[in-house]
């Protein structure tokens, strides 16, 4: 009997699938790739042929421009598509916009390479959808029982008041360009919050992306090109590397806030001199890991990258085969 | 518990004094009695419990969880409130979330066996920021960066009062300072600030900058003396009560019996606590023996007497002297302690000196005597008064250099606090001959601090970059004749240890430089350690 690694297996280039002859997130150039979403650790330009879903060609396509790959694929979740002997079919993952798990299904086993997820709800893509399989191959980025969020609507709410203690503060929120910040002011919304915010020019484009695959984001504005000390009692949405940077003294004695699963942990906040830390992630927490894993009970736990030594502690108190791939260059694009 | 537990938590990421004073502000505006009462206490430490030690709040956390899953989180986390709060698995529904009055009060009453049942109640029954709050009020740590001045400095902001008005009063206030909060509320008049033998708020000195703050004062308008390397105590004797108190206001005395003993007069010395070798100052690690203890017995009084060198004068009889220029104090400090009998309190002398070179010759080279074993020199602006806190101008310290040696960096491990998740806890060593004959490194160290955040990102990375080998949470780092890493180490004094296979420990050791530049077989030998013993 064929074993689980003759369908899915690591190597220097990452996940690759010897009877479909292609990989799944390769972290270097490959003649074929199955890419489960868009940040840039999974999403790299260069490869032959890439099959993904539509939301997230469209994205590869806006970082890296149109020629990211030879030739692109699109596929709908749930649409079964053939590679080789293998049949790979893309399912939400909840992570961010077109985000996948690629279920991997060949003689008779299915593999789950779930890319990055969480089972919360997200109102800009639709939820993780759990697919029972052999081996389930996981992320562990927040795999670390000290991460258990608290609800994203709770954290806005921190926001919200920070923003009537301190009006005459810019309260700058560092969240990734890509899901993070559309979630955001997605969440600021349905708080009721319905002022213009204002962008760093790094967020321009995956905004209108998200906005042009229908999630209304309200009134937006740039945030660059203001006068000193500008807009106090405002909220100004940039990268996390831009809210304590240089940039950010234009604003008038700015906040630095920052939307991360990061931030659950004190120190962490501190080293990036954050005075609001916001635990807002589009990863899985402790919880999520944990649950989702006893959900499907996979034969096999496979986990790519993050805290796997718990994980793998969790599943042996748990009684699941699990290893650890050891898979670099995964996480540079954090949370 | 939850506002409060929501005001720590802002309180810890808010650096600036403004946001720290209007999150206090608010927080006192909109709580209620006597819940923000024992709130100011604990911010002011006020308040403490001795039941409740880090070691029990561990092993309740790893009877919840598996002690590997606790170990991993306590590696990664850094803080072990932190990661207990963190990792804490809650019941839901278990119990009502307690109120911050109800944990002082329960917490008074309790006996000792009584603690780990109501603790694992309220962790159960609180969210993360809670019991994080919770166990920082338990270990009697809050480190939230709120000293208890910018604490009545939001009482003054609250009230629309002057903070010297609060400053008065405050010794004579108790927790959860009802009377207080009335007045600043203009509920009630303003309290008495009677109370016999209290606390005064000290003067504290400023490091002295050599680069700019020579220049820019003159050599006549200070005196000097040295800075004894002992504790800075505050001794009252008023109307019968005698207190010995340390510089922040914690009553000492009980230690000290023999101190108390002597002090045989009626006003308020400040001065410095050593260990008495007849009429010379002994080394810190003697008076070390009698710190942190609750009584002393009589063996230890006599094998260390304690007494106080004493360098400054705030109160004589009735007469409060903090508004006199500090010449004029030393005067009245000279003939107070001049009448005293008996010989546990004696004076810290002047050291005479005509200008700053001369001075600086005085702290590289110091007369025989106590001076070889003072920290450095203290500097005190004749015309300054009795000033409370950290003024800059009036007061100086300036240390001795201290002692470098180039050592090289052998093992790392993550760091707690601001630096979790960092390689930041530095073994080092030096060269010496192994048994076979053979240059082989030898630790004789740790180090924590000392560099920069950008220099912290540098040496994370070569420690990753050039693990060999891994021991729990310690890495091994390459460091052979041929490769290694120098690191430059400053410390302020070497002793014999039995304890350390070196034969040597530091105190107080830290990172001075790191010499990338540097050969790793150019680094020190251990004879250069052993020379400076001798």
């Amino acid at each position: 009997m064929a074993t689980f690694r003759s369908l899915l297996r690591n190597t220097p280039d990452g996940l690759y699938c010897p009877p479909g002859d292609f990989h799944i997130d390769p972290v270097r150039p490959v003649a074929r790739a199955v890419i489960t979403h868009g940040h840039s650790d999974h999403a790299r330009a260069g490869h032959g042929a890439v099959l993904a879903t539509r939301e997230t060609l469209a994205i590869m396509s806006a970082r890296h421009g149109q020629d990211f790959a030879r030739a692109a694929q699109a596929a709908a979740y749930g649409e079964a598509v053939t590679r080789k002997d293998v049949m790979v079919t893309l399912v939400p993952a909840g992570h961010v916009l077109g985000s996948a798990q690629a279920v991997l299904r060949w003689n008779g086993m299915t593999i789950v390479a779930s890319g990055d997820y969480k089972r919360r709800r997200d109102p800009t893509c639709p939820p993780f959808e759990p697919v029972p399989c052999d081996v389930f191959v996981t992320e562990a980025t927040f795999g670390l029982p000290v991460f258990r969020f608290p609800t994203a609507d709770s954290e806005t709410a921190k926001l919200l008041k920070s923003i009537r203690q301190f009006p005459e503060r810019t309260h700058l929120v560092g969240a990734y360009a890509l899901g993070k910040a559309q979630r955001i002011i997605r969440l600021l919304r349905e708080a009721g919050y319905d002022r213009t915010l204002y962008m760093h020019g790094a967020m321009a484009g995956m905004n209108a992306l998200y906005q042009a695959h229908g999630i209304a984001l309200g009134d937006l504005a740039p945030a660059t090109g203001e006068r000193r000390d500008a807009l106090p009692g405002e909220i100004v949405i940039a990268p996390p590397s831009a809210i304590a940077d240089k940039w950010a003294r234009r604003f008038a004695d700015p906040l630095p806030a920052f939307a991360s699963g990061w931030m659950q942990v004190r120190a962490r906040a501190r080293q990036r001199h954050v005075e609001l830390p916001l635990v807002i992630s589009d990863h899985a927490d402790w919880n999520e890991l944990t649950e989702t894993i006893t959900e499907l009970k996979p034969q096999e736990l496979w986990i790519t990258h993050g805290s796997e030594e718990a994980l793998l502690r969790w599943s042996t108190l748990n009684g699941i085969r699990a290893r650890a791939l050891d898979i670099t260059g995964y996480g540079d694009e954090g949370d | 518990m939850r506002a409060f537990a929501r005001l720590l938590d802002q309180l810890s990421f808010t650096p600036s004094r403004n946001g720290k004073l209007i999150l206090l502000r608010d927080y006192f505006a909109g709580a209620t009695d006597p819940e923000r009462g024992w709130a100011l206490a604990s911010l002011t430490e006020a308040l403490s419990f001795d039941a409740a030690k880090p070691g029990f709040i561990r092993k309740a956390a790893e009877a919840r969880l598996d002690p590997q899953l606790f170990a991993l989180s306590y590696d990664f986390v850094g803080d072990l409130a932190e990661t207990v709060a963190l990792v804490w698995p809650s019941r839901p529904g278990a119990n009502r979330e307690p109120e911050l009055t109800e944990v002082v009060e329960s917490l008074r009453g309790a006996s000792r066996r009584e603690v780990p049942q109501l603790l694992e109640r309220w962790l159960d029954a609180l969210d993360a920021e809670g019991r994080w709050a919770l166990l920082k009020l338990l270990t009697g740590g809050l480190r939230v960066g709120v000293s208890a001045r910018l604490a009545k400095q939001a009482l003054a902001l609250l009230g629309g009062v002057p903070v010297t008005d609060i400053e008065e009063v405050w010794h004579s206030q108790q927790p959860p300072y009802g009377d207080l909060f009335a007045w600043l509320e203009k509920r009630s008049e303003r309290p008495s600030a009677d109370a016999p033998a209290r606390f005064r708020p000290v003067m504290l000195a400023q490091a002295i900058d050599e680069a700019v703050d020579f220049s820019r004062y003159d050599p006549a308008d200070y005196g000097a003396e040295w800075k004894w390397d002992g504790i800075r105590v505050q001794a009252v004797s008023e109307g019968g009560q005698r207190r010995l108190y340390s510089r922040t206001g914690e009553d000492i005395g009980a230690a000290f019996p023999d101190v108390l003993g002597a002090l045989d007069f009626d006003g308020v010395l400040d001065g410095e606590l050593l260990i008495f070798n007849g009429a010379h100052a002994a080394p810190f690690g003697d008076l070390q023996q009698r710190l942190n203890r609750k009584t002393a017995d009589a063996k230890l009084q006599e094998k260390y007497p304690a007494g106080i060198r004493a360098y400054d004068i705030l109160m004589e009889g009735a007469e409060d002297l903090r508004p006199l220029p500090f010449a004029e104090r030393r005067k009245r400090l000279e003939a107070f302690v001049a009448r005293l009998s008996g010989s546990r309190i004696d004076l810290s002398p002047l050291q005479p000196f005509l200008g700053w070179d001369e001075l600086a010759r005085l702290r590289a080279e110091p007369p025989d005597g106590d001076a070889r074993i003072a920290e450095g020199l203290m500097l005190k602006r004749w015309d300054s008064i009795y000033e409370a806190g950290r003024p800059k101008g009036p007061w100086f310290k300036w240390k001795r250099d201290p002692h470098l040696v180039d050592a090289v960096l052998m093992y790392a491990q993550r760091g707690h606090g601001k630096r979790s998740g960092f390689y930041s806890d530095f073994t080092f060593g030096v060269w010496r001959d192994d048994d076979n004959g053979d240059r082989a490194l030898t630790p004789v160290g740790k180090a924590y601090f000392g560099f920069t955040d950008e220099e912290l990102g540098r040496l994370d990375k070569f420690v990753r970059d050039n693990t060999v080998e891994r021991f729990g949470p310690v890495r091994s780092v390459r460091a052979d004749r041929d490769f290694g890493l120098v690191l430059e180490i400053a410390f302020e004094g070497l002793q014999r240890s039995t304890r350390h296979k070196s034969g040597v420990a530091m105190r107080f050791p830290r990172v001075h430089r790191i010499r990338w530049d540097k050969p790793a077989r150019e680094a020190d030998e251990l004879s250069v350690l052993q020379r400076m013993l001798d």
